[in-house]
Formats: structure tokens, C-alpha cells, sequence
């Protein structure tokens, strides 16, 4: 047998986008934690987490609809949707939090779900389907807030948007200061939201046939077709699990600001970012090559080159160029592949 | 053992009016190996695509062991056993090996995909077929042609054939997995498989098959044990396609020097040393059976293709152009009559005036502006050149029939004034009377002075319309055929590279008498 390549250098030359992401994302991090007045702090690290969430839940959503080579330009409305319904419902007895926060996810994969059999049974292009529902998602949101506003349980707010200590203090499940539990007090209760969603939720649906088919039709639907996968499911799945990704995003906003705002600029705003944190987080926007790891890695880059700007004192009115650039920069690492196309009818189909 | 047999009985399939099949009675059993030949478009690829499940028959029955059956899709026709290896590959570029051998059907644990059993059963697969050098991790995209034409093999053995058709399967692959492929087969065939075998190299039938079929035409000529005929017979069993079409005569006059020089240009595996001179007021054909490179040369020619060896000379210049806008243009004026219309020839949404205009809008502009009357009688001249049956120039091009269509792809190039036209078999599914009409056309422009090179299917196109027709195979131009030469039997003869006239060895081995009278 052949000496052959670790899986994990295997990976990182199929994906070179991915690998060049988390190189980058390590960085970045590491440098602003050096040039922070207060780097490598506890308190730094739970502020930037939780201004990450929500974009990384949304990044992760749109990835999966760019998986399959369309796109989902309701990610934002839907998280803006979700994070309304949250703002009424996570309140009250321990009981009714569930149930609100049940809630809260099932409306937004529902809404996935609806994208998805529009899709697929109306015939419609993704792009011009989610961006009929997206407005219809923040006309609903704006119908259940129409100012901002709404309470959200003060301990959860508390209890999510800190450190584990602050968690295990706030519903006293046993004595904080255990020597045991004090190596990993520190972490950030939301780190641990996000990574038990990506890797609890995103890896194994990458495992299924469903899964696989939704990389499948992104490469090569022909292909796909001819083998038997079954198209519609995976395409219906794809739409519903960005709706369940963004309902998460919507969730965790509404925790973590203990309110709903229907506002439409920052919807638009949040879906034209994941569509960017997926391109640098190494998907193609042609479909079939990266994942929703990726994508979080791609998130928490966008969210670092705007940290930067509170410790470098950059002018604000040139954040936008700035932060182009460095996207610009980012997504041209990207292109290298095309060069290497020796018949170049190949590359228009 | 117990023997499986797979009948059709008067199957027919038509497409648009155009019959593929056309009562067809075929039976094949297990434990044989079965050739079927045939030119291009004698249905040999519509039988295998009924037979696996792609297509559906318009009449007629399909029979297992007398049993009657009819596939909806693929999936049904390999739950049946059949497992057909398709010529255009069916492998996802971006998932590894391993998950295109079990792509539909992966091995799971706990509801999930098992991938180190994945791995596993490809190592497997890949073992028995000797390609241990494939890694099962690494993706489909990063493979060579060959080794994912041997990915698709283990493909389909993974599902336990228990019919196997191979349609070229080995045409992409290297002479030593060729050989593995062979003992492969040789295996099944102990192991009561049926393997329906197409392909256009005849020593290769001849030293595997036990049973040889020839289609022509939409129908079963014959079924024959191997060596029972020999290849002059099989070659005229192939030949007789009705003539269908009138041809323009053809002027005799002596070969002027050449204009575009071709030697030894090769890219990719697909092109290995094709070397042609064309004259000015010469129809150049290119024949032998899709897929041997026609293309590609084309393409080549055009500025498409990168990383292109061996030399070109047009007109004196040494060089291929660099792309298609400076191939219609400068000293070059070259045109590519494409071989897909509706993609690569046409925009279809908009309108015949756009699409005539497309190529030439340098030739109707004062400076960056578009000049509205020059180009409305570009447009006018273009399609009285060619007789265009259109209601206004302004509808959409997408209105018009495929014959008309074509025109306007045709009168496209013509407004660039090119001297090169290389036409990728412009007359597919077009009907007779616009046939007639190009060919008269090409005679017109060859005789204005153009160098033309015509690939087609249709080889009664290529003897009725050319001056001369090169035959490729491989990747290379393996006879030309000039003057009377240029008949059917010695296009297809050199399309499978036999030769009927003198016996190659392998022919006499078998003892098969040499054909006197083909040419």
C-alpha cells in the first residue's frame, strides 16, 4: 500500500479555503488580543463571542443554500422574525421559556421549509423566491413589533451571555467555586451555544445521504440525478435547516439584547455579511465545495477586522472601505483554480 | 448456474420525429460477454439507455427471464442488477472517492454514514480493480480521466451486477487498466455476469467478446458468434445508411498549398499528434466515431484551449490565437460554428438582429456607437445571404426552427468575413431541405475561397459534401481519404482502425479472409 496523505492534509488541499480561513481567523485574534489594553482577558473574550453569535448563526445558515449553488437572501429576515417571536415568548415560568424558545426555532425552520418547497415544487429561483419571503418574514416581524421593544427572562439573559461560572451561579446547580469546574469557568456560555450547534447539528447532517446530496447537486445535479440521490429532499432540507440556523441567531439576539427590533437595515445588512463570511470562510458560490464550519471561521474574521477599528482609532467613515478591502483581499485568495482550466468553454458551464 | 436472460422484443424509440430504435429484437445472456457495433447514430446508445432505465421504450417490451419489466429510472434498472458505466461520466467532482463508489447506498451506522466502512468497501473495490494508487480520500476532481473512469468501474461493482454494460468504457484509460479491465471481465463472465460491451476498437472485441451484434440505422442487423465473421463482412454489416440528402457536385481542380498547416498537436490526452493541411476552396472532413478528438481539434484551433503542444500555421503565421475574440479578428479570421447552439451558438432570449450582430459589432460602429442603419443592413444582408425564414428581426431567436436557428449561427460568422470555418456538425438535428442548403452554401464559400474543416456524425455528409476527409481516432488523424477513396466502408474501416484491404495480424490469426472488394 501506498504511503498516503493524512486525511487532514488531504482536506486541507481539497479546501484550501478553509485552511487559509482558520490560519487567518488565528491571526487576526491573536494579534488584537496583543494590541487590546486588556487582551486575553475573560471579559474581552464573552464581548466578542456574543457580538459574533448572531452573524455566525447566519453565516452557517447561508451555507447551506450555497452548498446547492442558489442562495438565501432571507436569512436576515427570518433571524429578525425569530428574534421578535423570542422577544414575546421566552418569559415567565421556567416552563413557558422552553416552550417559548421551542417555539421561537420551530417558526424559524418552518419558515426554512416553506423556502424550501417554494423552491422546489413552485420551480423558483432561490434568489428571487427568499427575496419574495424575506420581505414577507420582516412584514410579519414588523406586525408583532412595530417599535422596539418586548422583555426576554432576565436570569437566561444573564446566564447565557456570560462566562459558564455566571451560568452555573445563576441556577446554583452545584457550587461554582468547585475546584474541578474552575479550569473551565471561564469559557463563554455562548462559544459553547455555538459549537455544540455546528459541530451537534452541522456534522452529522453532513453524514446523512441527505447531507451528501446537498454537496452532490451542488457539484454536478446531472451527476446526482443519474446516481439516484434524492434532489428534492436534500434541496427542501438545505432551506429548512438555514431557517433552523437563523431562528438560532434570532433566538440568541433576542437573549442577549432582552428585546425584539423589526429593524429592516440591519436584516439586509446581516444576510449581504453571510453571504460574505461563507466566500471567505472557503465555500464556493457555485456550490458543492466547503461547509458551515467554514463559514463560522468566516464569520468570526468579518467580526475581528471590526474589533480592530475600536483598538486602531480608524476614522469611521472609512470602516466600510477598509472592510472592503480586506473582504476583497480575502475572497481572491479563491480564484487560483480557475487558472488552472485548460479548456476554458469549461469554465462558463 | 442458472442462466439470466435479458430480451427486448420490437422495441422502438423515436425522438422528435427521428426514429432511434426501430423494432428491435435483442437478447443477451449471462456468463457471455457481448459486443454490439454500430456508426454513430446506428442506437446503440439509445438500447443501453432503455435497457438501464434512462430511457423509457415507446413501444415494445423489456423481459428478464421471461419475466416482463419496465425501469422508470436508473435506480430501478440497477435494483434489477442492470448497472450501466456511462460514457459521460457520472461521478460528483467534489465528494471523495469513497463516497462516489457508495453514493447512493453508503454503509451506516446509527442512521449516519459510516465512512470508515465507506472507505473500506472502496479500498476494496479499488484493490480488485489494481488501482491501489487511488486514494479513497482524495476528491473525484483531483483525479486524472483515467483513474475516475476506473473510480466509475468500482462504482458500478459495488452495486453486484448482474448485467454489466460498458459503453467506451475504456477509451480514457491507460493500456494497463485496460488489461485489468479485461481480466476483470474475463472474472464475471466465470461469475455468470452478462457484460454488454461497446466499443469502436475492434481488436478489442475481437479478443474479448464471445457474441457480436451490429446496429445500423435504428435496427438489429445481425447477432454472430466472434469469428464468424470477418471484419470486411462486420465493416459492410455496419455500412448502408440511406442517402437521404442531394449533394452539390464538386469541382475538380489541383490541391492549392496549404493555408492552415496542423503537425503533431496534442492537449490533454485527448488530442496525441494530429497533424492536417487544409487549402483555400477545400471542404476539409473529419470523421470517425464521436468522441475521438474532433472536438477538441476544433476547439483547439479556436483559442479554447490552453496548454496546447505541437505547431499551427495559418496563412504563414505560426500559432493558434489566444482566444475567440482574436480568432475572428486580425490576420487569424477564423469562425467556429459550435457544436451545442442553443449554449454556445446563440443567445436564445434575445433577438435574431442581436444575435446575427454579435460577432461583428466592430464592423457596423462609428467609433464606440453602434450605427443604426449599417447595422440594420448588416442584418437585412445576412439573412437574405442565407435565406432566413424569419418573421421580424427584432422576434427572438428562440422562436425559430432548429434549421433556421442554425442559419443564423452560420450568418453570424459569415459577418466577420472569415477565411477559416471550422463547423462542429452544423446539420444535427436540422431537417433535410436546410441540410441541402448548407451544403450548397459550403460549396459556395469554399469556392469563394475559404478553407472549411467540417466535422460530422453523418458520414454520408462527409462523402457527399467534402473534398477530402481525414478520419481521427485517438486522438489523431489516422487515414485521409481523398477523390473516389472516400467512401463509407473506408471511413468506417478506418474508424475502428482496421484495415479491410490488407489483413492485420490479429485477422490472421482468426483466419479471416481478406475483403477484396471494399474501395
Amino acid at each position: 500500500m501506498n504511503a498516503r496523505p493524512l486525511p487532514l492534509l488531504a482536506g486541507i488541499r481539497q479546501n484550501p479555503g478553509f485552511a487559509i480561513a482558520l490560519v487567518l481567523f488565528v491571526a487576526l485574534y491573536l494579534a488584537y488580543n496583543m494590541l487590546h489594553p486588556r487582551g486575553f482577558s475573560s471579559a474581552v473574550l464573552i464581548q466578542n463571542v456574543n457580538e459574533s453569535v448572531a452573524i455566525v448563526f447566519l453565516a452557517m445558515a447561508q451555507t447551506v443554500p450555497v452548498l446547492l449553488g442558489g442562495l438565501d437572501l432571507s436569512v436576515g429576515a427570518v433571524m429578525t422574525l425569530t428574534n421578535c417571536i423570542a422577544s414575546e415568548l421566552v418569559i415567565g415560568t421556567p416552563g413557558q421559556i422552553a416552550f417559548g424558545m421551542a417555539a421561537t426555532l420551530a417558526c424559524g425552520t418552518a419558515f426554512g421549509l416553506a423556502n424550501g418547497l417554494i423552491v422546489v415544487y413552485g420551480r423558483l429561483q432561490p434568489i428571487i423566491a427568499t427575496l419574495a419571503t424575506g420581505a414577507i418574514a420582516m412584514g410579519l416581524a414588523l406586525f408583532i413589533r412595530p417599535k422596539p421593544g418586548g422583555r426576554v427572562d432576565d436570569d437566561i439573559s444573564w446566564a447565557l451571555t456570560n462566562d459558564l461560572y455566571e451560568l452555573v451561579a445563576t441556577y446554583g446547580w452545584f457550587d461554582p467555586d468547585a475546584g474541578w469546574f474552575r479550569s473551565i469557568a471561564w469559557i463563554p456560555v455562548p462559544l459553547v451555544i455555538m459549537l455544540a450547534i455546528a459541530f451537534g447539528i452541522w456534522l452529522p447532517f453532513r453524514r446523512t445521504v441527505t447531507g451528501r446530496t446537498v454537496y452532490a447537486i451542488g457539484s454536478a445535479e446531472g451527476a446526482a440525478f443519474m446516481s439516484g440521490l434524492p434532489i428534492e429532499r436534500a434541496k427542501v432540507a438545505a432551506f429548512t435547516l438555514a431557517g433552523f440556523f437563523a431562528s438560532c441567531g434570532g433566538l440568541y439576539l433576542a437573549i442577549q439584547t432582552s428585546s425584539g427590533n423589526a429593524d429592516i437595515t440591519q436584516a439586509g445588512a446581516y444576510t449581504l455579511n453571510s453571504i460574505a463570511a461563507v466566500v471567505v470562510g472557503g465555500t464556493s458560490l457555485l456550490g458543492g465545495v466547503g461547509g458551515a464550519i467554514g463559514s463560522l471561521v468566516g464569520a468570526l474574521i468579518l467580526r475581528v477586522i471590526s474589533f480592530y477599528f475600536r483598538i486602531l482609532s480608524v476614522d469611521p467613515l472609512l470602516q466600510p472601505l477598509v472592510e472592503g478591502v480586506v473582504l476583497l483581499t480575502a475572497v481572491s485568495l479563491g480564484v487560483f483554480r480557475t487558472l488552472q482550466v485548460k479548456n476554458r468553454l469549461a469554465l462558463f458551464r | 448456474m442458472t442462466v439470466l436472460t435479458i430480451e427486448l422484443s420490437s422495441v422502438s424509440k423515436h425522438f422528435a420525429g427521428i426514429r432511434a430504435l426501430e423494432a428491435v429484437d435483442f437478447a443477451c445472456r449471462s456468463g457471455s460477454i457481448h459486443a454490439i457495433l454500430g456508426e454513430n447514430g446506428a442506437g446503440k446508445s439509445t438500447l443501453i439507455k432503455i435497457m438501464s432505465g434512462v430511457l423509457q421504450p415507446d413501444t415494445g417490451t423489456m423481459a428478464i427471464n421471461g419475466e416482463p419489466v419496465r425501469f422508470a429510472n436508473p435506480t430501478e434498472a440497477a435494483a434489477a442488477g442492470i448497472v450501466c458505466i456511462f460514457q459521460e461520466l457520472s461521478l460528483i467532482p467534489d465528494l471523495s472517492v469513497a463516497d462516489n463508489i457508495s453514493l447512493a447506498a453508503p454503509p451506516r451506522r446509527f442512521g449516519l454514514i459510516d465512512r470508515r466502512a465507506q472507505r473500506r468497501r472502496a479500498e476494496e473495490l479499488l484493490a480488485r480493480l489494481k488501482c491501489e494508487d487511488v486514494d479513497p480520500n482524495a476528491t473525484v476532481r483531483e483525479l486524472s480521466l483515467s483513474r475516475r473512469q476506473m473510480v466509475e468501474i468500482a462504482k458500478a461493482l459495488g452495486k453486484e451486477p448482474k448485467v454489466l454494460i460498458l459503453d467506451e468504457a475504456t477509451s480514457a484509460l491507460t493500456s494497463r487498466d485496460v488489461e485489468t479491465v479485461y481480466g476483470l471481465l474475463a472474472e464475471l463472465k466465470e461469475q455468470n455476469v452478462a457484460s454488454l460491451f461497446i466499443s469502436h476498437r475492434m481488436q478489442e472485441v475481437k479478443r474479448l467478446c464471445d457474441t457480436l451484434s451490429v446496429f445500423r440505422n435504428g435496427r438489429h442487423v445481425e447477432t454472430f458468434a466472434k469469428g464468424a465473421r470477418s471484419d470486411a463482412e462486420i465493416v459492410r454489416l455496419m455500412v448502408g445508411r440511406e442517402v437521404d440528402a442531394q449533394f452539390p457536385s464538386k469541382p475538380k481542380r489541383p490541391r492549392r498549398p496549404a493555408h492552415l498547416s496542423i503537425r503533431d498537436l496534442a492537449w490533454e490526452g485527448r488530442l496525441n499528434g494530429v497533424s492536417l493541411d487544409i487549402s483555400r476552396g477545400e471542404i476539409v472532413g473529419l470523421g470517425g466515431l464521436d468522441g475521438q478528438g474532433q472536438k477538441e481539434l476544433l476547439l483547439a484551433l479556436f483559442g479554447v484551449l490552453r496548454g496546447l503542444r505541437g505547431s499551427v500555421t495559418l496563412g504563414g503565421r505560426r500559432g493558434t490565437p489566444a482566444s475567440p475574440a482574436q480568432a475572428k479578428t486580425g490576420a487569424m479570421r477564423i469562425a467556429l460554428v459550435p457544436e451545442d447552439r442553443k449554449t454556445e451558438g446563440l443567445m436564445l432570449p434575445m433577438s435574431i438582429a442581436d444575435n446575427l450582430l454579435v460577432g461583428c459589432y466592430d464592423r457596423v460602429s462609428n467609433g464606440p456607437f453602434i450605427d443604426l442603419a449599417k447595422a440594420r443592413q448588416a442584418v437585412a444582408d445576412g439573412i437574405a445571404k442565407l435565406g432566413i425564414k424569419v418573421g421580424r428581426p427584432e422576434d427572438a431567436v428562440a422562436t425559430l426552427s432548429g434549421g433556421n436557428q442554425q442559419k443564423v449561427v452560420i450568418a453570424k460568422w459569415l459577418m466577420t468575413d472569415p477565411e477559416v470555418i471550422l463547423l462542429n456538425d452544423p446539420t444535427r438535428g436540422i431537417d433535410v431541405g436546410t441540410k441541402q442548403e448548407l451544403y450548397r452554401l459550403m460549396r459556395e464559400l469554399a469556392d469563394e475561397g475559404k478553407a472549411i474543416l467540417f466535422y460530422s456524425t453523418d458520414y454520408a455528409e462527409l462523402i457527399g459534401c467534402c473534398d477530402r476527409v481525414a478520419v481521427m481516432y485517438d486522438g489523431a488523424v489516422v487515414a485521409e481519404l481523398e477523390g473516389d477513396a472516400v467512401t463509407e466502408e473506408a471511413i468506417v474501416a478506418a474508424s475502428l482502425n482496421v484495415d479491410t484491404r490488407t489483413p492485420t495480424p490479429a485477422a490472421r490469426a482468426g483466419a479471416v479472409a481478406p475483403a477484396a472488394a471494399s474501395a
